[in-house]
C-alpha cells in the first residue's frame, strides 16, 4: 500500500434528495492499489456515495476528487479514468461474448487494433473460446460476471467500482471472482467495492462500514475486529447496524 | 467518432438479432398495406339493392336494368308489397330498396314528374349516404336523357369532374394515412422502448459512465431506428406503386425528405418519452394512448378534420401526423412542389426542434 498515492479522496461529502440525506458527509482516502470495501446495509447510501464518485450523480455539498479530478467540474475526466461494473452485471445479452467486449472497449476509447489484441487475450485468459460466438443469454451467471468484470477494467483504468459484484452467485464463483480482483489490484488498479458478504470484507486491505448515510468505522478489517472485540467481521458491522435508524 | 460508429452498429445487431421487432418493423408496413389495399375499404361496390316496381311500364324497367348494369349496384331481390321491405332491412338483404310508384311512366309523359322512392339502411350512415348518393345518379342520369329528348327552355346541367382521384379509388387516402400512422408508431415506440429497456436492463449506467457523451448515446440509439423508419417508407412506397397501383405525382425526392423529416419528429418523440419514463410498458403504452390515438383521430386519416367542432380544430393544429399527412397527400395525390408545402414543413420542422431540444434536456446526464 503507498499512502503518499491518493486515488480518491473526499471530505464532507453530502447528497441530499428533498429532505432526506441520502450520504452524510462522509470524508475517506483511498490509496492507489488498494481494496477498499464499501459497506452497509440496504439504503446505508452506498451506492448513491458511488455514483458521485462515478460522475453519475453530483454531490449537494462537500469535496471529492477521483483520480485527481473533481467531481463537480471534471466527471468527462474522471469518466476516462474509471470502470465500472453494476449490480446486474449489465451485458447485451443478444450480443455475443466478444461483441460485448468489443462493444464496451469500443466506448472507452481502446483503438480498434489493441482492441483486437486485448480481445483475443481476455478470451483466451477467461478460457472462453468455445464461447465467444455465443450470445451472452445463454451463458451462467458467473461467466457474465466474470466477463462483465474484465470489459469493466479493459481500459486499464486508475480505479474500477464494483457495486455488490457478487451477488446470486455461488461460492466457489465468489472465490474465483476474488482471485480476479486480488490479480487486478496487484496490477496496481485500484478497486473500490460494495459488498453484502461479510467474508468478502475480510479480503478488502480496509473496509468503510456505512450508517444512515455516514461512515461509522473505516479501519482494517483486523483493526475493526480489535476496536469492536470481535472475532468476526459479522460481530463488527452488527454492533454498528443495530445503531441504525434507516431500515429498508 | 469511431465510438459512434461501434455504438451504431452494436444498435442495428440488437435490433437485427430481435425477431419480434424485425417482424414489426418489416411486417407491420406490407400488412398494413395489403390489409387496406385488398381487405379493407370504404369504398362502395356491388351494393346489394332490392327493387319494388309498382309501375312495372317501360321507364321503370329501363330504370331497374340500369340498377343491374351499375358497378355499384347487384340487385338481389324483387318485392311485390310494401310489407316485404322492412324483411329485406330486417334481414341485411339490401343496403337499398328502390320503390316506383303505379304509373310512372305515365306521369313522367304526362304531367312531367315522375316519383321515386329511395330508402337506405342508415344503421351504418356513411355508406347508406353513398348508396343513395349513387343511386339518385342514376336517376338523374335517366332524367337528364328525358330532357334532351324534349328541350326545356331553361335548364343547368350539372358536370362534376372529381380532381385528383377521378375514380375516388380509396388508395389514394389510405397509403399516406398508413405511412403517417406507422412512422409515428414505430419511431416512438421502437426508439423510446429501445432505450428504456437499456435503463431497465442496467446497462444504461454504465454507458453513462463512460467517457461517451450521454447526448451521442442517446444519438446512437436513434440513428438505427431512423434508417429502419427510411426502409419502411421505401417499403410502402414500392407496395403502393407496384401493388397498388398508386401514382406518385409529385417529386419522389421531396417526398422522401418530408418523410425522413417526419421521420425525426417521431424519433424525437420517442426520445422524450425514454426521458421521462422508467420501464418498457409504461413506454409503450404513453406511445399507443398518447401518440397513436391522437394521430388516429386528428391526422385528417379517419375523420375529416373540418367537420370537428374548433376546439378539436385547433387541437389538431398540434398533432404532427396532421402536418405529415396533408404533405403526403399533397405531394404523392396532388403531384405539387415544394412550394405549397412549406408551410406544413416549418411547421413539423419546428415540432421537431421543440421535441429534441425537451428530450436533451430532459434527458438525465446524471442519473437520479
Amino acid at each position: 500500500m503507498q499512502n503518499n498515492n491518493i486515488v480518491i479522496e473526499t471530505h464532507e461529502l453530502t447528497r441530499r434528495f428533498g429532505d432526506f440525506t441520502a450520504v452524510d458527509a462522509i470524508t475517506f482516502k483511498v490509496s492507489a492499489g488498494e481494496i477498499f470495501g464499501f459497506l452497509g446495509a440496504n439504503g446505508a447510501g452506498k451506492t448513491t456515495a458511488m455514483r458521485i464518485l462515478c460522475g453519475l450523480l453530483s454531490p449537494t455539498s462537500g469535496k471529492a476528487r477521483v483520480a485527481g479530478y473533481d467531481v463537480y467540474t471534471e466527471s468527462e475526466l474522471i469518466k476516462k479514468q474509471i470502470g465500472y461494473m453494476s449490480q446486474k452485471f449489465s451485458l447485451y445479452e443478444n450480443l455475443t461474448v466478444k461483441e460485448n467486449i468489443q462493444f464496451f472497449g469500443g466506448i472507452y476509447g481502446i483503438e480498434r487494433r489493441e482492441l483486437k489484441e486485448k480481445t483475443a487475450e481476455l478470451i483466451d485468459r477467461l478460457g472462453l473460446h468455445n464461447e465467444s460466438n455465443k450470445l451472452v443469454g445463454s451463458l451462467p451467471l458467473g461467466w457474465k460476471q466474470k466477463i462483465s468484470f474484465s470489459t469493466a477494467i479493459l481500459h486499464r483504468p486508475q480505479i474500477v467500482f464494483l457495486d455488490e459484484p457478487t451477488g446470486g452467485v455461488d461460492p466457489i464463483t465468489r472465490r474465483q471472482f476474488w482471485d480476479m480482483i486480488y490479480e487486478t489490484a496487484d496490477s496496481g488498479i485500484t478497486i473500490f467495492v460494495t459488498t453484502h458478504y461479510m467474508d468478502e470484507a475480510e479480503y478488502c486491505n480496509r473496509v468503510s462500514i456505512m450508517v444512515d448515510g455516514a461512515i461509522a468505522a473505516l479501519d482494517t478489517p483486523a483493526g475493526l475486529k480489535n476496536t469492536f472485540n470481535t472475532n468476526s467481521m459479522d460481530g463488527v458491522f452488527l454492533q454498528l447496524a443495530r445503531g441504525a435508524k434507516r431500515s429498508e | 467518432m469511431k465510438v459512434f460508429f461501434s455504438f451504431i452498429k452494436k444498435e442495428f445487431w440488437h435490433v437485427l438479432r430481435d425477431k419480434r421487432s424485425m417482424i414489426i418493423l418489416v411486417g407491420l408496413p406490407i400488412m398494413m398495406i395489403l390489409l387496406y389495399g385488398f381487405a379493407l375499404s370504404n369504398e362502395v361496390k356491388n351494393s346489394t339493392v332490392a327493387i319494388l316496381d309498382n309501375a312495372q311500364d317501360e321507364a321503370s324497367h329501363l330504370l331497374t336494368d340500369r340498377f343491374e348494369h351499375s358497378q355499384y349496384f347487384s340487385v338481389v331481390q324483387y318485392l311485390h308489397n310494401e310489407k316485404e321491405i322492412e324483411e329485406v332491412f330486417e334481414k341485411g338483404k339490401a343496403r337499398l330498396v328502390v320503390i316506383f310508384p303505379q304509373n310512372f311512366s305515365d306521369g313522367l309523359a304526362h304531367s312531367r314528374a315522375g316519383q321515386v322512392r329511395l330508402i337506405g339502411d342508415a344503421s351504418d350512415p356513411n355508406t347508406a349516404n353513398i348508396v343513395i348518393n349513387y343511386a339518385s345518379a342514376i336517376i338523374r342520369d335517366y332524367q337528364a336523357e328525358l330532357i334532351d329528348n324534349q328541350a326545356l327552355p331553361y335548364s343547368i346541367k350539372v358536370e362534376t369532374r372529381m380532381l385528383y382521384n377521378p375514380q375516388l379509388l380509396s388508395t389514394f387516402n389510405f397509403v399516406p394515412g398508413v405511412m403517417t400512422l406507422i412512422l409515428m408508431l414505430l419511431g416512438a415506440m421502437m426508439t423510446s422502448v429501445s432505450i428504456v429497456k437499456e435503463k431497465e436492463n442496467g446497462t444504461m449506467e454504465i454507458l453513462l459512465v463512460s467517457p461517451m457523451r450521454p447526448i451521442f448515446v442517446v444519438i446512437s440509439k436513434a440513428i438505427p431506428y431512423m434508417v429502419l423508419c427510411f426502409v419502411d417508407v421505401l417499403i410502402i412506397l414500392v407496395m403502393a406503386y407496384t401493388v397498388l397501383d398508386m401514382p406518385m405525382r409529385g417529386n419522389l425526392a421531396l417526398l422522401l425528405a418530408e418523410s425522413l423529416l417526419f421521420i425525426l419528429t417521431t424519433l424525437s418523440l420517442g426520445l422524450l418519452i425514454s426521458a421521462v419514463v422508467n420501464s418498457q410498458q409504461v413506454a409503450m403504452f404513453i406511445s399507443l394512448v398518447g401518440l397513436l390515438m391522437p394521430s388516429l383521430i386528428f391526422s385528417g386519416f379517419m375523420f375529416p378534420i373540418e367537420n370537428m367542432p374548433l376546439p378539436m380544430q385547433i387541437i389538431s393544429n398540434i398533432v404532427p401526423t396532421k402536418w405529415y399527412y396533408s404533405i403526403v397527400k399533397s405531394i404523392m395525390v396532388k403531384g405539387l412542389d415544394f412550394s405549397y408545402v412549406y408551410k406544413q414543413t416549418a411547421i413539423l420542422a419546428g415540432m421537431t426542434l421543440f421535441f429534441m431540444a425537451l428530450a436533451i434536456k430532459k434527458f438525465k446526464v446524471r442519473l437520479e
